[in-house]
């Protein structure tokens, strides 16, 4: 896959990952596990370009007696999610001009 | 591996990156490996979920900008006197224009490296140019009369095609040749900084 497509798709999943409520680095690659594997130093390089961005804010907070850093989603990062869907509607409907002219013309 | 050594062999391998860089780093790689754990998985399979270290360090230093390495570098560990500080401001003449040299020879070296792509290519075209002249001239003076003169300027424009087209994929790979050599460069000047930073602790 093309690298700038994908990064721009890992970047919308993070985001997706922590949109319902605010998470921390293992159970996010959970929750995505079952549809994109990512490793740990992946991810982290992909949360800490969406907080550059603006789009993600972090707190530490103590749990079970350490710390543990959760990620909060922004204003800008729903914004980036929305922005995505209206985007990805467009490749859809040219993805089904592709298809329907190459089955037309066999 | 157990955790602490992972993250030992991690610290030791980010050195020279800043210490603020490399302590997050460390603690978010020590969060993901406590968190497997919890969920039950033994140290050793947490800790060989999250790859090899040396391959992750390399990695990091890879994605780290040169000048974020370079201010690390020549930041000083503690705050200096006020007579080191003189002494830089009245040494500055000589450090100042010993640093502006040797800046100025990566530079130069850089610029060394792309003027040769630079010029393959304009030989490159030189040679097109050439191969176009040689077969529009060598047709006009067929149309006036001179055939023989015509020809061989025909003829002379084809050869010079036919080295253009070698020398297009000679082109080719010394650009890319340079890309690698440049980056090359980048990361040579990167793990230097590095190791000087090693050797002082």
């Amino acid at each position: 896959m093309d690298i700038q497509l994908k990064r721009g798709l890992l970047d919308v999943s993070v985001l997706t990952a922590i949109k319902s409520r605010d998470s921390y680095g293992y159970q996010i690659i959970k929750d995505m596990k079952p549809y994109i594997e990512m490793s740990e130093s992946t991810l982290y390089t992909i949360l800490k370009r969406l907080e550059l961005a603006g789009m993600l804010t972090v707190q530490t907070a103590e749990y079970g007696g350490r710390l543990r850093k959760y990620y909060h989603i922004t204003d800008a990062g729903l914004a980036r999610i929305e922005a995505f869907k209206a985007e990805w509607r467009e490749v859809v409907s040219i993805y089904q001009f592709i298809t329907k002219e190459e089955a037309e013309n066999e | 591996m157990n955790k602490a050594e992972f993250l030992d062999l991690l610290r030791k391998r980010l050195a020279g990156l800043p210490e603020g860089d490399i302590e997050e780093r460390l603690a978010f790689y020590g969060e993901m490996i406590e968190d497997r754990m919890e969920e039950g998985q033994s140290e050793a399979d947490a800790v060989a979920a999250m790859g090899d270290a040396e391959e992750i360090a390399a990695q990091i230093i890879a994605e780290t900008p040169f000048v974020r390495l370079a201010k690390e570098r020549i930041k000083p560990k503690r705050r200096l006197n006020t007579w080191e500080i003189v002494l830089l401001a009245v040494g500055s003449p000589i450090w100042l224009s010993l640093a502006v040299a040797a800046l100025a020879v990566v530079l130069s070296l850089y610029v060394a490296l792309w003027s040769v792509v630079v010029s393959l290519w304009a030989a490159f075209g030189s040679f097109i140019a050439g191969a176009a002249g040689g077969v529009t001239v060598g047709c006009v003076y067929i149309v006036t009369g001179n055939a023989l003169a015509g020809l061989v300027m025909i003829g002379a424009g084809l050869v010079l095609a036919g080295l253009a087209i070698l020398l297009f994929f000679g082109c080719k790979a010394a650009t890319k040749g340079a890309a690698l050599l440049a980056k090359g460069m980048a990361l040579g000047a990167k793990r230097c900084l590095l190791r000087r930073r090693e050797g002082d602790e």
